[in-house]
């Protein structure tokens, strides 16, 4: 049997690599759950159909990255999906219905008639709304701490229900928000890019709040997490994330005043890269915190191994494709469904 | 009120429930991706126009199954997690892998490539789109080949070793991916795959000759229909003998309450119709063909079959489900080799699209190709019961540590929305139906649900169209 074992840290590369394929999660379906929130809010039908075209060719790819993070969690960290499953049970599942209402009205709307289609349109918003809040309430739970004995999750049905996981469960339906909001800047024009520009300048106000709340709580939560944070020299090291979320902030604040069409998504790609990163830094190195490492959950070298081959190979071909199916749909979603199927 | 419920009990129902509701849809878009890529295959070389207007109504129907399809196998991937944590723990080094690779090398291919299918047309040449759907089509059958892989190492595990706690480690992937059921399982899924979108096919098909409604693209969805039928019905049955002797040699519990065979016999009756009783241990008002069981499984009118009664009560599948199960789906598979044989008859007779008997027998067979799917799976996935890996971890020791309670609740709202989400999506694929192949003199970029089915004219309503 193979195994890389001798001479790569697989258990840090997976480490790595699950990390990136969540990250990746959250940005890409980010964006088109954050249209989803904001869809009703929309001033007009036709801008609803617009900001539905926008992201038709994308989700299906975009949610994609959730199944790579869930399967590439049982591969690589069994014992770790194992433990966070079953202490998730409820909101996970609450997640996978919203996921399901709003997948299918991509199909659905556009077939239902007119008196029909608000069922699909608040489908889309209130599946979109419930898959976000229930992503947060993850985020939430999961920081806060897993009960843990043996190789099983010991813990209650409602471990996971506290106020903290539900502020976390709307920081991240503003968040994916504003992802959306950027998002529909750089692909709208007129009506709808206007509304979107000032959406998105709003929701970015309670992203900062969001921002700054997580960031004081985790010390105040947990000492080891202050001691990271706060003790000498991490301090200085560690300064530049926060310092660098709030310079993000202002430009994308500023970008959404000037007119810029662009920089905004981009930016906002970064205000979540630096608050995972940040998140990533507490949690060091559990992967169910405060119990299981990444190491205690590695799965076998040689199944860890087996899954590394095919991802480098794979990885660089499926970001290409996908690559080019943006480039392919690019510039300013149309009313009508040009090119239909 | 939830206290008394058994969570393993309520787990086995909901991943039963979630897993039949998802298998239809790939059942169907299997099938459906490759004939689409023959279609369009055939349109680029023949330029005939029926080609791409009978592709451009099934890629509708094609969206609708499969947008379905994702937002139900998502559930899936993660309740092996939530629903069999225990299992996942100690089978994770095995087939996480192997699910690893079913997102890498077919989920992202055809997540990616749809959306050029279906919205790519002004954008690509004919050819890239060409290229697209074969694309989609091979993703379909790559996420076949890791799904069927990981299945099958369920039913015949190889290629592993038991490490401390009971935890599962590979040994050597070859074995444990080409393990000794999945050539057999993959080549009978596929197969009967292609035979549902054949019979779905040609039951729509029937109904347009039927109600003489598009008529030349009712005979492409005919005429392509049988010759799959034709040809590859037959060739299932083939298949599903040699999986039945494949299951013989290391299911053989499966086989006899396949068979309704209690006590170990040579020259064992092959059982037409009974039922098979857990209580007396007998198959009751059995119909039996004499030797004929031992001549199909051991090559030998005196070959000796076990019965269930060679394993203690706990090993044993459950009889009936199996028995019965088992019999509606080579009961299909038999109405389909004689379609077929129909088919044959008729187009010698020149009566292939005109026999107004055979328009009904399509139409009535229909939905045959999902319901054998379902009976199929029914008979392999009960068949292996008390065991989740056969042989080496019960089905009631794999389950999570979660209450009653929680399992009972989201059974019950899976129930509640996918009748209610997948009810709307049959009725949408209805509407398709209904609607029919668009013809030349209609746009394709703009065409509407809201104009009544049989608008020729390209008079058409501003605004009232949208995919």
């Amino acid at each position: 049997m193979f195994s890389f074992e001798g001479f790569l840290d697989l258990p840090l590369i997976w480490y790595g690599l699950i990390g990136t394929a969540i990250f990746l999660y959250v940005l890409l379906d980010g964006f088109d759950l954050g249209v989803g929130i904001l869809f009703p809010f929309a001033p007009t039908d036709k801008c609803r159909d617009r900001m539905m075209n926008s992201v038709a060719p994308f989700w299906d790819g975009n949610e994609t990255w959730l199944v790579l993070g869930g399967g590439g969690l049982l591969a690589a960290f069994p014992l770790a999906y194992a433990v966070i499953m079953p202490a998730l049970y409820i909101p996970v599942i609450a997640m996978l219905l919203g996921l399901i209402f709003r997948g299918v009205a991509f199909e659905f709307r556009f077939k239902a008639e007119e008196n029909t289609r608000r069922i699909w349109d608040y489908s889309f918003h209130f599946g979109s709304l419930l898959a976000a809040f229930m992503q947060g309430v993850i985020v939430g739970a999961v920081v806060q701490g897993i009960e843990v004995s043996g190789r099983s999750f010991a813990g209650g049905t409602f471990d996971w229900l506290n106020a903290y996981s539900l502020m976390t469960g709307v920081a991240v339906i503003f968040g994916y928000a504003l992802l959306g909001g950027t998002w529909l800047v750089m692909k709208t024009e007129d009506e709808t890019q206007a509304w979107a520009r000032k959406t998105a300048a709003y929701t970015l106000w309670y992203q900062a709040i969001f921002l700054a709340v997580v960031s004081i709580s985790m010390p105040i939560m947990n000492a080891d997490i202050r001691e990271l944070w706060f003790s000498l020299p991490n301090f200085f090291f560690l300064a530049p994330i926060p310092i660098l979320s709030l310079i993000l902030l202002i430009i994308i604040w500023r970008d959404l005043h000037n007119g810029n069409e662009y920089r905004p998504f981009f930016l906002s790609f970064g205000l979540f890269f630096t608050g995972y990163i940040g998140l990533a830094i507490s949690l060091w190195p559990y992967i169910v915190p405060f119990e299981i490492t990444y190491t205690e959950a590695a799965a076998a070298p040689e199944s860890q191994s087996l899954l590394l081959v095919g991802t480098v190979i794979l990885l660089p071909v499926i970001l290409g494709y996908v690559a080019y199916c943006y480039y392919l749909f690019r510039g300013k979603a149309s009313h009508e469904h040009e090119g239909a199927y | 009120m939830f206290e008394n419920l058994d969570p393993t009990l309520l787990a086995r129902i909901q991943f039963a429930f979630t897993v039949s509701f998802h298998i239809i849809f790939p059942a169907f878009t299997i099938g459906l991706a490759s004939w689409l890529a023959v279609l369009e295959w055939r349109w680029l070389r023949t330029g005939k126009q029926v080609y791409a207007e009978v592709y451009k109504m099934w890629v509708k129907i094609f969206a609708v199954t499969f947008g379905m399809g994702v937002v139900s196998g998502v559930v899936l991937s993660f309740q092996f997690g939530t629903n069999w944590s225990v299992f996942s723990d100690a089978g994770g080094n095995i087939l996480g892998p192997l699910l690893g690779y079913e997102v890498l090398t077919a989920f992202f291919l055809e997540a990616s490539f749809l959306g050029v299918m279906l919205f790519g047309w002004n954008r690509v040449s004919p050819k890239m789109h060409f290229a697209a759907t074969l694309i989609v089509a091979l993703g379909t059958l790559t996420s076949a080949f890791w799904i069927l892989s990981a299945n099958s190492w369920m039913h015949t595990p190889a290629g592993f070793r038991v490490g401390a706690e009971g935890l599962l480690f590979p040994a050597n992937w070859l074995e444990i991916i080409f393990n000794p059921s999945f050539p057999y399982r993959f080549i009978h899924m596929v197969t009967a795959a292609y035979l549902t979108t054949a019979f779905t096919v040609a039951g729509i098909g029937s109904y347009y000759l039927w109600r003489n409604r598009h008529i030349q693209h009712a005979r492409v969805m005919v005429g392509m229909a049988m010759i799959m039928a034709i040809f590859v019905a037959p060739l299932q049955l083939l298949f599903g003998d040699m999986h039945g002797l494949n299951t013989f040699e290391y299911q053989p519990a499966k086989v006899a309450a396949m068979e309704g065979l209690w006590e170990t016999t040579t020259g064992a009756p092959l059982v037409l119709f009974g039922w098979p009783d857990g209580q007396t241990e007998t198959t009751k008002y059995a119909i039996e063909i004499p030797k004929l069981s031992s001549l199909i499984l051991t090559h030998s009118f005196d070959g000796e079959v076990k019965g269930l009664k060679a394993w203690p009560k706990e090993d044993r599948p459950p009889a009936a489900l199996v028995f019965w199960t088992f019999r509606i789906m080579v009961g299909l598979g038999v109405l389909m080799i004689v379609t077929g044989l129909a088919a044959i008859v008729l187009y010698l007779r020149k009566r292939l699209f005109d026999s107004r008997l055979f328009q009904l027998w399509c139409m009535a067979l229909t939905p045959a190709g999902f319901i054998a799917v379902l009976a199929g799976w029914f008979v392999t996935e009960v068949g292996r019961q008390p065991w989740i890996v056969q042989g080496l971890m019960r089905t009631q020791d794999a389950a999570s540590p979660v209450v009653g309670t929680s399992v009972a609740i989201s059974l019950a709202a899976f129930i509640v929305v996918y009748v209610f989400v997948f009810g709307a999506g049959s009725y949408y694929i209805l509407k398709l139906i209904g609607k029919g192949p668009e013809t030349e003199d209609e746009p394709y970029g703009a065409h509407g649900m809201k104009e009544p089915p049989l608008v020729t004219s390209g008079a058409r309503k501003k605004g009232g169209r949208h995919v």
